[in-house]
């Protein structure tokens, strides 16, 4: 990066760590980090808005759309997220190509299924074998958005169905005194008051979604895991200019330093908001505001 | 080849007994069960052994973390910060390459870099951490009429935590302590996928899962069968920590229209 770095070898201890940390790769890390950052800004809302729609379908009156929503929790919850990150990314990947041949290729003969080879036509490859390297990235990624928002949507339909069951029985009822539909008092009722008894629970998952980012190296996303093992391995001078021993218990830590400051951010600003959803509420949080001020 | 040579063969694939070989050609279902099956074997060991040594661990951290001295409770909590706010699958990897390094000078160190120690040790380490918390928040909310009424009974310190807080303690943490236990049990999986080595393919379910899905392409046969035997141990987890609740909670009258809904963990509902 810097002109000075052009002969390492000749560099005294600092200026040589300096020059180490801004090589092209170092770059590639600092960037994948960006990665992790736009995951968590992608998954959450999506994660919510999942959890949301399944909340909603395990209250429902119909009584499959209540199975499917008791059901899509208790599945997602009963086994390891990882065992549903390994099968989602090869299961959409061949779900997506099927639909494409189905629709593409509609006189195409041969099975599908040969043995242990999954052949889809040319032209329902997904994405297109010729396409730029960024469109496969691009492609992984958001493979990987889907299967974390389908995961964590189950545990956020679990911490809203008991949110919305939190509300209190009264108001719904004073709501349908009013003459609202069910659809009205709904969203005019329940949905605003559920949040400050979502949260604590919805904070507690954002911790978790925080923590399950490292597992979008298992995703085959190059994410931080994939360069502090890329980097910190040990390095010949055949192939760098910066040759060292097996660092990659350093990095390691380095990561372990970042997620530990990301998550006491994380508390910090949760905490403040939580202490602004409670102002004025008719809960133990409110009440002891409410002494703590007098 | 008949389903019971399979279960013969890769029964205890996963601690090294049978077949040296894994399937290689025309997997049939019944390989992917025993196989997979023979891998909870690792799952259940990791999950089982850290689960009942993390508990001691756990309460002595939760101990700790109300000392009224801060040479005991600093540690305590930035013990419990350092594993409770990083990722498990990051602890693994620094772990693992930590020992890795250690071995170099000092031999000792050797046995950690497996996965049968060094894993364990993480989990166990993990485990203890999350507990501790759990354990540390029931310990804060044990009716402090109990510890008086103890005291006026004259009952001496170490007696008044044996037979009053501790059993109080542990009937408040009991239900998030089984959503603990389950979620370590989920844990485990990551072990072979965070750098420790899987020596002579012996892993556990999910490695095995993941190779016959590697394999055959086909995600829709392995995982689903993994899926059944973590539902399966979830379910004996949820009946164990059952049992251990009721028994804890064995002198309260049990209302009985209560009980139905009282009796099915936080987790399902």
């Amino acid at each position: 990066m810097f002109a000075s770095c052009t002969d390492p070898a000749a560099l005294g201890d600092l200026h040589w760590l300096v020059c180490y940390l801004t090589t092209a790769k170092h770059l590639s890390f600092y960037a994948s980090f960006g990665t992790v950052l736009l995951l968590l800004a992608v998954t959450a809302p999506a994660a919510l808005a999942l959890g949301f729609a399944g909340a909603v379908a395990a209250r429902s009156r119909v009584l499959l759309l209540s199975w499917l929503g008791k059901g899509y929790i208790a599945l997602v919850r009963g086994v390891p997220d990882i065992a549903f990150f390994l099968f989602f990314v090869i299961a959409l990947d061949q779900g997506v190509e099927y639909l494409r041949h189905v629709w593409l290729c509609p006189d195409w003969s041969e099975p599908i299924r040969q043995g242990s080879d999954f052949r889809v036509c040319p032209p329902a490859k997904a994405p297109l074998g010729n396409a730029p390297q960024w469109v496969h990235e691009v492609y992984g990624f958001a493979l990987a958005v889907f299967t974390f928002a389908l995961v964590f949507g189950a545990f956020a339909a679990n911490v809203l169905f008991g949110a919305m069951r939190a509300v209190p029985r009264a108001q719904m009822e004073t709501a349908e005194a009013y003459g609202m539909t069910p659809r009205q008092s709904f969203r005019r009722i329940l949905v605003p008051q559920m949040w400050v008894y979502a949260l604590p629970g919805l904070s507690n998952l954002w911790m978790v979604l925080i923590k399950a980012t490292p597992l979008l190296f298992l995703l085959g996303v190059e994410d931080i895991v994939y360069w502090a093992r890329e980097l910190g391995g040990t390095k010949t001078p055949q192939f760098t200019d910066y040759p060292h021993g097996d660092w990659r218990m350093w990095y390691f830590l380095f990561l372990l330093v970042f997620y530990l400051a990301f998550t006491r951010l994380s508390e910090i600003v949760l905490d403040r908001v939580m202490a602004r959803l409670t102002k004025g509420q008719a809960t133990l949080g409110g009440d002891a505001q409410r002494k703590a001020a007098a | 080849m008949s389903c019971y040579d399979t279960f013969i063969d890769y029964g205890l694939r996963s601690i090294g007994i049978g077949e040296r070989l894994l399937p290689r050609g025309d997997f049939t279902l019944c390989q992917q069960v025993v196989l997979i099956g023979s891998g909870m074997i690792w799952n259940i060991y990791f999950g089982a052994l850290s689960l009942v040594s993390g508990f001691f661990l756990a309460t002595a951290l939760a101990l700790a973390k109300t000392a009224q001295t801060p040479w005991v409770r600093k540690p305590a909590e930035a013990f419990i910060f350092v594993f409770r706010g990083s990722p498990l699958f990051i602890q693994f990897f620094f772990a693992y390459f930590l020992f890795l390094s250690l071995k170099q000078s000092y031999p000792f160190f050797t046995p950690l870099t497996s996965a049968t120690w060094g894993a364990l040790l993480v989990l166990f380490f993990n485990t203890a951490a999350y507990s501790a918390e759990i354990f540390h928040g029931a310990l804060l909310s044990v009716p402090k009429g109990d510890i008086e009424a103890a005291s006026a009974y004259g009952f001496s310190p170490r007696l008044r935590f044996r037979r009053i807080i501790w059993p109080t303690m542990l009937r408040l943490a009991w239900p998030a302590y089984t959503n603990e236990a389950i979620f370590l049990f989920h844990a485990t999986t990551l072990v072979f996928f965070s750098g420790f080595p899987a020596t002579a393919q012996k892993g556990d379910a999910l490695y095995y899962a993941n190779y016959f899905a590697d394999k055959t392409f086909n995600p829709f046969i392995p995982y689903p069968i993994l899926a059944g035997y973590f539902i399966l141990l979830t379910l004996a987890v949820i009946g164990l920590f059952g049992a251990v609740n009721r028994h804890l909670n064995r002198h309260l009258p049990t209302a009985p229209q209560r009980r139905r809904t009282g009796m099915v963990p936080g987790f399902l509902r």
